[in-house]
């Protein structure tokens, strides 16, 4: 569609969208009336021509991974709504929260008058509510490292800067492209990738599985991952699962920012109640903060430099 | 322990046995326990003495990984028995359980704050959140203690009920908000920990329940004949001798701190505290000198053996065990109301 044309329809859609609601309900209770009619020929009726979708101007997104993709494609300006948890970049700040995954607030989101919301799949109950209110939605659903440029690319096609999302998307490949030839033919350790325990104690620890993002990054960024054949995104372990797995290196990764160096310290301590570890006895144990390792979107190639950095130090240099 | 002087010669005789096959189960449990598990370890290599520590895996999962968890789970199974077992006879109400006074509730709200806050400190190697999660019961406790302290006479039965239901239901609402304060990853954390782990991975923990645990098994060796009675009523208790106010007090103190200290180990591990005691009494009758004793063995096997199936059954993913607990205690329990009716 040229631009021009997204324009018009932008346009339309903004002054009429109520007209042209209606206009599409009774369009469609015409259509079933109509298909419900004995006919008199047999051909098929002619598919109906897709309706085109109209260029968003007001979006909310409540998850920070498309936050970060809509800023990253330039599209920051038509953000007017953003989830709890959203923090990057700092223009978000100032943008109203809505809630998150599993407590948005219809109320507030239905007040910002919003022609797109950006909903997770299975915010399921929230798509039903802005169903009913009439509101576009745009629905995604994040699994392993690729869907992140792939995802990136489909919304910026849905809000008109499919050239804008294409390009942010090749840097964030490109980067990790290099990321993945700066480790080629290295040696791959074992690797534990924790993203979540109690702290001063072993307990409670959970760390990546065979899939999903980080499982994904991990193994780009040069790690073999010890859970790698357990088909789940998070595995919760025991401490003679860690012990029977006996990984090489393990890192684990934390959101927000760093603990000072003598919490560090005492944390990194924890393991050695576990002296059989190889990574423990080598010392190949690094603590790593940073949202990038629990939000998959633009910054995946930033995570997986420093995942690379820490698997590989000489060669990720 | 349990056979006091004044036990009369027949219990003697039924304690003994009492003792010897429940304890025999324990055994047969505790000591096949620790052989099992989702990896295969060599007794030979973990009992060898030459091989350094540090390189000696077989040894670290033997003593770090599996014998600090039949341990803790012993524990934890027995002192939530014997604190059932106490509710019951005090409220005289047997759907009591270790749950019903607020305290694994108190215990709950600890580990959440805990969890939420990020707390990180340790005191003499126990980590925050069980010691949060002890201080956590302790307050509640504290509520339901002024109840019975401010009733000159003593809280009845009712009372206590009552009021702990209401304390379990208000720490619940704050436990919720908690909850709701909490990011994602905390949410889940403490939506985990509620389900129950016996996975303590070290002994300093189950060293740090052991004080509170003595002092609870302290409390509950001077109970058996008050609770007989008591399970008449207070007011037939009393006229027969039994100083209602201070049995009740010891028997509250008693069973809250072994429910803190269970709960502040393991968890709020569920059905323990309610199953246990009624599948000892169906056992052995309603004599408490029995009841006990005997609640506590099995407490400690059943834990056992819920947390082998917890490790095991889905290996090498584990199941909470408070879902085991459940799953394995539930249906066993409505065969024998069955079969008893």
């Amino acid at each position: 569609m040229s631009r021009l044309v997204r324009r018009i329809v932008a346009a339309v859609s903004l002054r009429w969208r109520p007209a042209m609601v209606l206009a599409v309900v009774a369009g469609s209770a015409l259509t079933t009336v109509v298909g419900a009619a004995p006919s008199r020929t047999t051909a098929p009726a002619p598919a109906p021509a897709p309706v085109p979708m109209a260029v968003p101007r007001r979006i909310i997104s409540l998850v920070p991974a498309t936050t970060e993709m809509l800023f990253a494609m330039g599209a920051g300006a038509q953000v007017v709504g953003v989830g709890s948890y959203d923090h990057f970049p700092a223009p978000v700040e100032r943008l109203p929260r809505l809630g998150g995954l599993i407590d948005p607030s219809v109320e507030r989101i239905l007040a910002l008058h919003p022609d797109l919301v950006v909903v997770y799949d299975s915010q399921a109950d929230l798509r039903r509510q802005l169903d009913r209110a009439g509101i576009p939605q745009w629905g995604y659903r994040i699994q392993g490292l690729a869907d992140v440029t792939a995802t990136m690319r489909a919304l910026g096609q849905r809000i008109g800067r499919a050239a804008e999302a294409h390009a942010a998307a090749l840097a964030v490949e490109a980067r990790l492209a290099a990321v993945r030839d700066r480790v080629a033919g290295r040696t791959r350790p074992r690797s534990l990738l924790v993203f979540g325990r109690d702290p001063g104690t072993l307990r409670g620890l959970d760390a990546s599985g065979g899939y999903g993002f980080l499982h994904d990054l991990l193994e780009l960024a040069g790690g073999q991952d010890v859970l790698g054949d357990m088909p789940r995104a998070a595995v919760t372990m025991s401490t003679e699962m860690l012990l029977g797995r006996a990984p090489e290196a393990i890192i684990e990764v934390r959101p927000g920012v760093p603990w000072d160096t003598a919490r560090t310290e005492a944390e990194r301590r924890v393991w050695w109640t576990l002296p059989s570890l190889p990574a423990v006895r080598t010392g190949r144990i690094t603590l790593l903060w940073g949202d990038e390792f629990v939000v998959p979107g633009p910054r995946v190639a930033l995570a997986a430099e420093r995942l690379a950095a820490a698997l590989h130090p000489l060669q990720a240099r | 322990m349990w056979s006091a002087n004044h036990v009369d010669s027949p219990i003697r005789h039924r304690l003994r046995w009492t003792v010897g096959g429940f304890g025999a189960l324990v055994v047969v449990v505790c000591g096949l326990a620790p052989l099992v598990g989702s990896t295969s370890v060599s007794l030979t290599r973990a009992f060898d003495t030459t091989m350094p520590w540090s390189e000696n895996v077989d040894a670290q999962i033997f003593f770090i990984a599996r014998l600090p968890r039949v341990l803790a789970a012993a524990l934890v199974g027995s002192a939530l028995a014997m604190a059932g077992v106490v509710f019951q006879a005090l409220l005289r109400n047997p759907l009591a359980s270790p749950d019903t006074l607020g305290v694994s509730a108190g215990a709950s709200l600890g580990a959440m704050t805990a969890i939420t806050l990020n707390a990180a400190f340790s005191v003499a190697g126990i980590p925050a959140l069980p010691l949060a999660s002890f201080v956590g019961a302790l307050g509640a406790f504290g509520v339901v203690a002024l109840l019975s302290l401010v009733r000159q006479r003593g809280a009845t039965s009712l009372v206590l009920l009552l009021g702990g239901v209401t304390v379990t239901a208000l720490l619940s609402a704050v436990i919720g908000m908690v909850q709701y304060v909490a990011d994602a990853t905390q949410t889940f954390r403490t939506a985990r920990w509620l389900l129950g782990s016996l996975d303590v991975a070290s002994y300093a923990p189950i060293g740090g329940a052991l004080l509170p645990l003595a002092l609870a098994c302290a409390g509950f060796m001077r109970l058996p004949r008050r609770l007989d009675l008591f399970s008449l009523g207070a007011d037939a208790a009393a006229t027969r001798g039994v100083d209602v106010r201070t049995t009740e007090r010891l028997a509250l103190a008693s069973a809250s701190l072994a429910t803190g200290a269970a709960v502040s180990l393991g968890g709020p591990v569920g059905f323990v505290g309610i199953i246990v005691p009624h599948l000892v009494r169906l056992v052995v009758g309603a004599d408490h000198r029995l009841v006990l004793p005997a609640s506590a063995l099995l407490g400690a096997a059943f834990l056992v053996l819920c947390d082998l199936v917890a490790r095991t059954a889905l290996a090498p993913m584990e199941v909470p065990v408070g879902i085991v607990t459940a799953l394995l205690g539930g249906p066993v329990f409505l065969w024998l109301l069955l079969r008893q009716a």
